[in-house]
C-alpha cells in the first residue's frame, strides 16, 4: 500500500529475495509481497523464480499472484490514489467522489498518469470521517477532489526534493 | 512546562494531526503522540495536562492556524473542557479501550503505569487450565462476528496436543499457534485498527495469556494491507516487547516461551474468514476450507490453533486483571461484557462507543452519534458490516447483542453501525452487496461465485421494471440457495443486506422504470 522508492527489476536480486524467504513456512505469498515491495510490482519473470526457489509449480505461484488484488504485474503509478467504494463512504457521497475523481482524471491527462486510475478499494478503516482516500499510502479523511489533488502534489514535491 | 497530547491514530492523521503536532513542537511544546479517544468527529483533538484539575483538557478540530493564532486557550470556541467529562466519553464503559487515547502506544513504562501486564502477571500465577476457565467464566465471545465462546475454543486447543507442521517429518518440532485476525475488512469498522495503533501491547499481552493457557509457542497477527500505520505500530511494539521480556523466552521470568510475528494481507476481503486467513498465512490463495476439522484441532499448518479477532484477544488482559465475574456481570443474556461499537457513515458524531451489551441502536445512533451528519432523517442503519442487515429507522430500538439482533433479522458482526440518510437508494445498496460478493468471493462455492453475479443482474432488472414480480421471486430463490449452499459467511450472508433492503424498502426496488442499464451501474 505504501509508496516507497523502488528499484528496477533484477533477476539476481529477486533470486536473493526468494532464497532468503523460501525456508519460511508457507513462503509463496511472502516471496511475492517481498518482490513487490522491492520492485513495485511482480513481473511475469518472477513467477518462475519464486516457483523454483520454493520448489512448487509455476501454476501454484500464478494462482497466488492472481488471487490477491494488491499484487500487480505492471509497475505502479508514481503517486497511487485509491478511493474507498464501500458502504460507510457511500453514505457520505463516496459514489459521487468516485465519479468526480474519474472525471478530473479524464480532463487532466497528467493527473491520470501520475495517480494511475486504479480500481477503488473496499474500506480503508476511516469510516467515521468518509469519504476516505489513500494517496501514496497516506490516509485522507473527508476527502474531495481538491484535497486529493493537493495531497498528490504535496507527495510529488516531497519525493522530488 | 505543560505536556500536550496529539493522536497518531491514522484517522486523526487523515485530517491533519501530524501538522498540528509539528506546529506545537515548533512552538517549543512537549508533545506526546497517543492513540485516539475515539471521538473522531473532533479530530484532530488536542489535549493538555491541566495542573489545577490534574486532568487533561482538550480542544477539538484543531488546525495549524489555531496553534499559531493562540486559539488553544480556555476562552476559545474550540475548547472542550475536561476531556474525560465529555458526555460521549463519560457515558461509556471502557474496558478494552481503557488506555487508548491516553497512553503513548509504544512507551512500555506508560503501558505498565496504566495497568498493563496486570492480566499477564495474574495468569502466569495460575495453572494454564485455570486461565482457560477464567475466560470461559467471563462469557467472552468472538468479536469478529461469529460470537463463538472464546473460552470453549481455548479449551479445545488446550486439550489437543501440539503437532509438527503437516507434511513435516513426525520427529519435527511440534507447535500450537495463536492467530489473531486483524483482517478488519468490514466497512464501518475500525476498532481493530484503533486498538493496534493505540494500545498494541494490550493485544500482545492477550496473545501471551492465550499462549500460556493453551500451551502455544508461536503467534501470528494477520493484518490487512490497507492498515499501514497499524502494521508499523505492531512491528515496533513486538520489537519493544521482546526487549522488555514480554515476548520471547521465559516471559516475565516464567517458563512461558512465546513469540509473535506479523503477516500482512494482500487485498482480499474473504481472508477475514478464519480458514481463508489460515490459507493466506500458509502463503496460498485465500480459499475457504471446509470444516471439520475445526482450526482448534487442525489449524495453521495442521496444528491446533486459537483464532481470535483483535478485540476478543485484547479483551483478555482486563478480564484476567479485573476478574471474570465483573466482566460477566456486564451485558444482557448470553451477550456478556462490553462491545466496542463503531459509529460510521452519515453520522454527526462518528467514532468508538464501548458499552455493555444491551444498549440500543437508537441510543448509539441518536444519543451518542447525534443523528446524521447531513441533518436529514435516518433512513437505514446497516449493522454488522457488508454482510449485515439494513434496519429501517423505526426498528432501531433493538438491544445490541448477539441473540437480540438475530431475532430482529440482523446480526452484530464486528459491531459497526453505518448510518444512511433518506437520500439513499436501498436497491442500489442491495445491488452493491451482490457486486461486492462477486468481487470478493474466493470462488470455492458456486452459489457465492455465480449467484452473486446473477443476483446483481436480477436486481438491475427489477430496478428497470423488467418483470419485477417474477424477478423478485427469482431473487428470493437465489438468496435461499446462496444462504444454504455456501461454506462461509461471504456467500451465506450476502443475502442478509439484500433481503433486508428488499423487505424493508420494497418501493426502492420498483421506482426506477425506464432507467437505462448503463446508469444503473453504481
Amino acid at each position: 500500500m505504501t509508496s516507497t522508492p523502488v528499484e528496477s527489476w533484477s533477476e539476481d536480486v529477486a533470486r536473493d529475495i526468494v532464497s532468503n524467504i523460501a525456508r519460511e513456512p508457507g513462503p509463496i505469498l511472502l516471496c511475492l509481497q517481498a518482490i513487490q515491495e522491492r520492485f513495485g510490482y511482480v513481473p511475469a519473470a518472477a513467477v518462475a523464480i519464486v516457483a523454483q526457489g520454493c520448489n512448487v509449480s509455476r501454476a501454484d505461484v500464478h494462482g497466488v499472484l492472481t488471487f490477491y488484488s494488491d499484487l500487480r504485474d505492471t509497475p505502479p503509478p508514481p503517486v497511487p490514489v485509491r478511493l474507498c467504494a464501500a458502504e460507510a463512504c457511500q453514505a457520505v457521497g463516496g459514489r459521487q467522489l468516485l465519479r468526480d475523481w474519474q472525471q478530473a482524471c479524464e480532463q487532466d491527462q497528467e493527473l491520470a498518469e501520475v495517480t494511475g486510475v486504479d480500481e477503488p478499494i473496499f474500506c480503508l478503516g476511516n469510516c467515521a470521517l468518509g469519504p476516505a482516500a489513500m494517496v501514496a499510502g497516506r490516509l485522507l479523511g473527508r476527502a474531495c477532489v481538491d484535497s486529493i489533488k493537493q495531497a498528490v502534489h504535496h507527495h510529488a514535491e516531497g519525493s522530488n526534493s | 512546562m505543560s505536556v500536550w497530547f496529539v493522536p497518531r491514530d491514522s484517522a486523526a492523521r487523515s485530517v491533519g494531526a501530524d501538522a498540528v503536532a509539528q506546529a506545537l513542537a515548533e512552538r517549543g511544546e512537549a508533545v506526546v503522540r497517543t492513540g485516539s479517544r475515539g471521538m473522531l468527529w473532533l479530530e484532530p483533538l488536542v489535549e493538555r495536562f491541566d495542573e489545577s484539575t490534574g486532568k487533561r483538557i482538550g480542544w477539538g478540530n484543531v488546525t495549524v492556524q489555531h496553534v499559531m493564532d493562540g486559539s488553544l486557550e480556555e476562552a476559545s470556541s474550540l475548547f472542550l473542557g475536561i476531556v474525560e467529562d465529555i458526555d460521549y466519553l463519560a457515558g461509556q464503559e471502557r474496558w478494552l479501550f481503557a488506555k487508548v487515547g491516553i497512553i503513548d502506544p509504544l512507551d512500555p513504562q506508560d503501558y505498565v503505569a496504566h495497568g498493563g501486564l496486570a492480566g499477564l502477571r495474574a495468569s502466569l500465577a495460575m495453572e494454564s487450565d485455570e486461565v482457560v476457565e477464567q475466560v470461559v467464566a467471563s462469557g467472552l465471545r468472538g468479536r469478529g462476528g461469529a460470537g463463538f465462546p472464546a473460552g470453549i475454543k481455548w479449551r479445545t486447543v488446550a486439550q489437543n496436543p501440539a503437532r509438527p507442521h503437516s507434511g513435516a517429518h513426525e520427529s519435527a518440532r511440534p507447535h500450537k499457534y495463536i492467530c489473531v485476525n486483524a483482517d478488519e475488512g468490514d466497512s464501518g469498522t475500525f476498532a481493530d485498527r484503533m486498538l493496534m495503533e493505540g494500545d498494541p501491547f494490550c493485544l500482545l499481552e492477550g496473545m501471551a495469556i492465550a499462549a500460556h493457557a493453551v500451551g502455544a509457542d508461536k503467534g501470528i497477527v494477520y493484518i490487512r494491507s490497507e492498515y499501514p500505520d497499524a502494521i508499523q505500530t505492531m512491528h515496533e511494539a513486538i520489537e519493544i516487547a521482546r526487549r522488555e521480556g514480554w515476548l520471547g523466552v521465559e516471559i516475565l521470568g516464567s517458563s512461558l516461551t512465546f513469540d509473535v510475528e506479523i503477516r500482512v494481507g494482500a487485498g482480499s476481503y474473504v481472508c477475514g474468514e478464519e480458514t481463508a486467513m489460515l490459507e493466506s498465512i500458509e502463503g496460498k490463495r485465500g480459499v475457504v476450507r471446509a470444516k471439520p476439522p475445526i482450526p482448534a484441532i487442525r489449524g495453521l499448518f495442521g496444528t491446533p490453533t486459537v483464532i481470535n479477532n483483535v478485540l476478543t484477544m485484547a479483551s483478555v488482559p482486563s478480564i484476567l486483571a479485573r476478574g471474570a465475574a465483573e466482566y460477566a456481570s456486564l451485558g444482557v443474556g448470553r451477550s456478556q461484557g462490553t462491545q466496542v461499537f463503531q459509529l460510521a457513515g452519515n453520522i454527526a458524531r462518528g467514532g468508538i462507543v464501548e458499552k455493555a451489551f444491551g444498549v440500543t441502536a437508537t441510543e448509539l445512533v441518536t444519543e451518542f452519534g447525534g443523528g446524521t451528519l447531513t441533518g436529514r432523517p435516518v433512513k437505514a442503519v446497516q449493522i454488522g458490516g457488508p454482510l449485515g442487515a439494513y434496519l429501517p429507522a423505526d426498528q432501531l430500538d433493538v438491544a445490541m447483542g448477539y441473540e437480540s439482533l438475530v431475532e430482529a433479522g440482523g446480526m452484530l458482526g464486528h459491531g459497526g453501525l453505518v448510518v444512511f440518510d433518506d437520500t439513499v437508494d436501498m436497491a442500489e445498496q442491495a445491488h452493491f452487496a451482490m457486486e461486492f460478493c462477486a468481487e470478493e468471493s474466493c470462488g470455492k462455492c458456486t452459489p457465492c461465485r455465480i449467484g452473486s453475479v446473477r443476483g446483481a443482474e436480477v436486481i438491475d432488472l427489477m430496478r428497470r421494471g423488467v418483470d419485477a414480480d417474477t424477478n423478485e421471486v427469482l431473487l428470493r430463490d437465489l438468496c435461499e440457495v446462496m444462504t444454504d449452499g455456501s461454506l462461509c459467511a461471504m456467500g451465506g450472508l450476502t443475502p442478509m443486506p439484500v433481503l433486508s433492503a428488499l423487505d424493508n424498502f420494497p418501493d426502492d426496488f420498483r421506482s426506477h422504470p425506464g432507467i437505462p442499464p448503463q446508469e444503473m451501474r453504481s
